[in-house]
């Protein structure tokens, strides 16, 4: 299961960074928010897979039985979804006041003010 | 009580922005509690530095939860100082804000926005947990897009691009190497990771996530081969906002680079510290170069910035080469004495650009001209931070300079040595180009009286920042030796990490 998230992982990363080299704010967009997933996922994956055991107490045990999942990568993905989320929604905004403004969707075409 | 003094630098800033953002489109109360609410941050950060030099490095526990499960603040004197320096820059940009930022600006939440990014800040600078240092970091960059494109001009969508695109890369960056930092440790607490990490074996996977953060902060810090990204935004929002960014923020980039290198990835010295010479060196030259072959006012200044910041990476890069600790602690407290410096002077050197402006109508050296003439004062106070920036005794330029050089030449890396004078005579040479084209020469449009300038009360208010900030440049100058006591403690606390690990974990002190 690690091996293929891993193969997943290095394909999001690769397709991120090929979308991000392409001449277009739309496709640099897409290319963020892959590579955001891909860090998503890699923490998801380096903190160890354990299926099915969620580290909950049963009633009347001070601890959860030993392998348990851990808890912790997962609400650090959390917090970073939700970060990325509104990260993208003002890129988002940002990219299309661009396109509107400079009336192309190429960055080459944004020589406004850098020579 | 001895939480309060950690708290409050978070506390004030979050208060004066949710209140403020309450308070919608009045923009006469924004100034007002702005204006009080970056004075209280300053204060606030001067009674946490008092705190921190008398009673030691300070930590207290998020929640109460015990240390390496929760979040921690925690302050040594680096964050203490790096703390009342993000209280200066933010009162003396919100004060030139009050002549110098529109209405329409004003009116969409400018000032409230401030202080979220000095929350971010402060924030990162007083953070002992890896991911919530991702956390504020997020924070401080999510306030400084909306700065940067706010009034939405055609040169700030273009510069916001670039700026929000390379910022979004050095974030997943910065994630995945947390995430992987988390897989092999098990933790994210600075004080218990780098107690786990000494003892752990796979010393060469835990160096490939050392470079992983280096790549992250060194875009946020803008070294070479990185920083492309600085001097195509920072020319183009308002004068006031690009002082805020100058001041602040690749300074916390080279914070989290200093606290990771001296806190985590220590062991392989060897092969990282060397690497962070050379680009240290490379930043410098680059820098000071391109700012050489430029003729618009803050692009100058954006390149000199550039260059500026491989002298602080340079102090920590030594400190991790010599053998000998009093020459690390020389390094590392030239570093932090370099920072101090920087901050007064750049920040000031961007607000005279911004005065320079209104008066002449544009920032191209070419069309500037004649203030020299018109404006004695204003072009006394260009120099003194300008000076100070090529290094020139007695301002703080030259003994943060010195310092470094001398560790430097203690080490034995005499290339560095070399670099960093060839650089701070190039610089002189651009600060002196700038004087020669908008202050020295004739005005190029004397016979037509050029646009109108600004009344003697705007300029009254203008000044007074440029002059604080002035005179601090000839204080940390002036006062080296206390400035330096200060610094070289804190260097001392950075290089002995034990302290900072038993203050945090707890422990028999």
């Amino acid at each position: 299961m690690a091996t293929l998230l891993a193969v997943v992982i290095g394909c999001l990363y690769a397709a991120g960074i090929y979308m991000m080299l392409r001449r277009s704010l739309f496709k640099l967009i897409l290319g963020l928010v892959l590579l955001s997933h891909g860090a998503n996922l890699l923490i998801f994956t380096v903190g160890g897979l354990t299926r099915g055991r969620p580290p909950v107490v049963p009633p009347g045990a001070a601890a959860p039985a030993a392998p348990t999942a851990d808890p912790l990568p997962q609400s650090l993905i959390l917090t970073a979804i939700v970060i990325g989320f509104a990260v993208l929604a003002f890129s988002l905004a940002l990219f299309h006041r661009g396109y509107q403004t400079f009336g192309s969707d190429d960055p080459d075409d944004l020589k406004a003010s850098d020579r | 009580m001895s939480d309060v003094p950690l708290v409050l630098p978070l506390l004030i800033p979050l208060t004066t922005a949710a209140v403020s953002l309450l308070a919608w489109r009045r923009t006469v109360l924004h100034r007002v509690l702005a204006v009080a609410g970056a004075a209280a941050l300053l204060g606030a950060g001067l009674a946490l530095l008092d705190f921190v030099w008398r009673g030691g490095i300070c930590a207290t526990q998020a929640g109460a939860w015990p240390a390496p499960f929760g979040i921690t603040l925690v302050a040594d004197l680096f964050s203490a100082i790096m703390v009342v320096l993000a209280g200066v820059v933010g009162l003396t940009v919100v004060l030139f804000s009050l002549a110098s930022m529109d209405r329409g600006r004003e009116a969409f939440g400018y000032y409230p926005l401030v202080h979220v990014l000095l929350l971010g800040v402060c924030g990162a600078f007083l953070t002992g947990d890896l991911f919530n240092l991702y956390v504020w970091f997020e924070v401080m960059l999510m306030a400084s897009f909306v700065l940067v494109v706010l009034g939405g001009e055609r040169p700030q969508l273009h510069g916001g691009i670039k700026y929000v695109t390379l910022n979004l890369v050095s974030s997943a960056l910065f994630l995945a190497a947390v995430g992987i930092l988390y897989g092999l440790t098990g933790t994210l607490n600075l004080a218990d990771l780098a107690r786990k990490l000494d003892g752990m074996n796979q010393t060469s996977t835990v160096t490939a996530v050392g470079m992983l953060f280096l790549v992250a902060f060194g875009i946020k810090a803008a070294v070479f081969p990185l920083f492309f990204w600085l001097p195509a935004s920072y020319h183009t929002p308002p004068g006031a906002v690009s002082a805020l960014f100058a001041g602040l923020l690749t300074k916390v980039g080279v914070y989290a680079l200093i606290r990771v290198f001296t806190l985590l990835f220590v062991r392989e010295a060897a092969f990282t510290h060397p690497l962070m010479l050379a680009l240290s060196g490379l930043t410098m030259v680059t820098g000071v170069l391109g700012a050489i072959a430029q003729d618009e006012f803050r692009r100058v200044l954006s390149f000199l910035h550039i260059g500026q910041i491989g002298y602080m990476t340079m102090g920590l890069a030594l400190a991790g080469l010599t053998d000998s600790p009093s020459l690390a602690v020389l390094a590392l407290a030239g570093s932090i004495f370099y920072i101090a410096h920087h901050i007064a002077a750049m920040t000031n050197l961007f607000l005279v650009s911004s005065v320079a402006r209104r008066l002449c109508g544009t920032f191209e050296l070419k069309r500037q001209g004649g203030l020299y003439r018109t404006q004695p004062l204003l072009a006394v106070l260009f120099l003194i931070p300008a000076l100070s920036l090529g290094g020139m005794p007695p301002l703080s330029g030259f003994f943060a300079k010195l310092s470094l050089v001398q560790a430097a030449l203690g080490a034995g890396q005499y290339v560095i040595v070399a670099a960093a004078l060839v650089v701070g005579l190039l610089t002189l040479f651009s600060v002196t180009k700038i004087w020669a084209e908008a202050f020295w020469k004739p005005s190029p449009e004397a016979a037509g009286g050029g646009p109108a300038g600004l009344t003697s009360r705007q300029k009254r208010v203008l000044l007074v920042p440029i002059w604080g900030l002035a005179a601090m440049t000839v204080t940390i100058g002036l006062g080296a030796e206390a400035v330096f006591r200060l610094t070289t403690r804190a260097a001392e606390q950075l290089l002995h990490r034990e302290e900072y690990i038993r203050v945090v974990l707890g422990g028999p002190p």
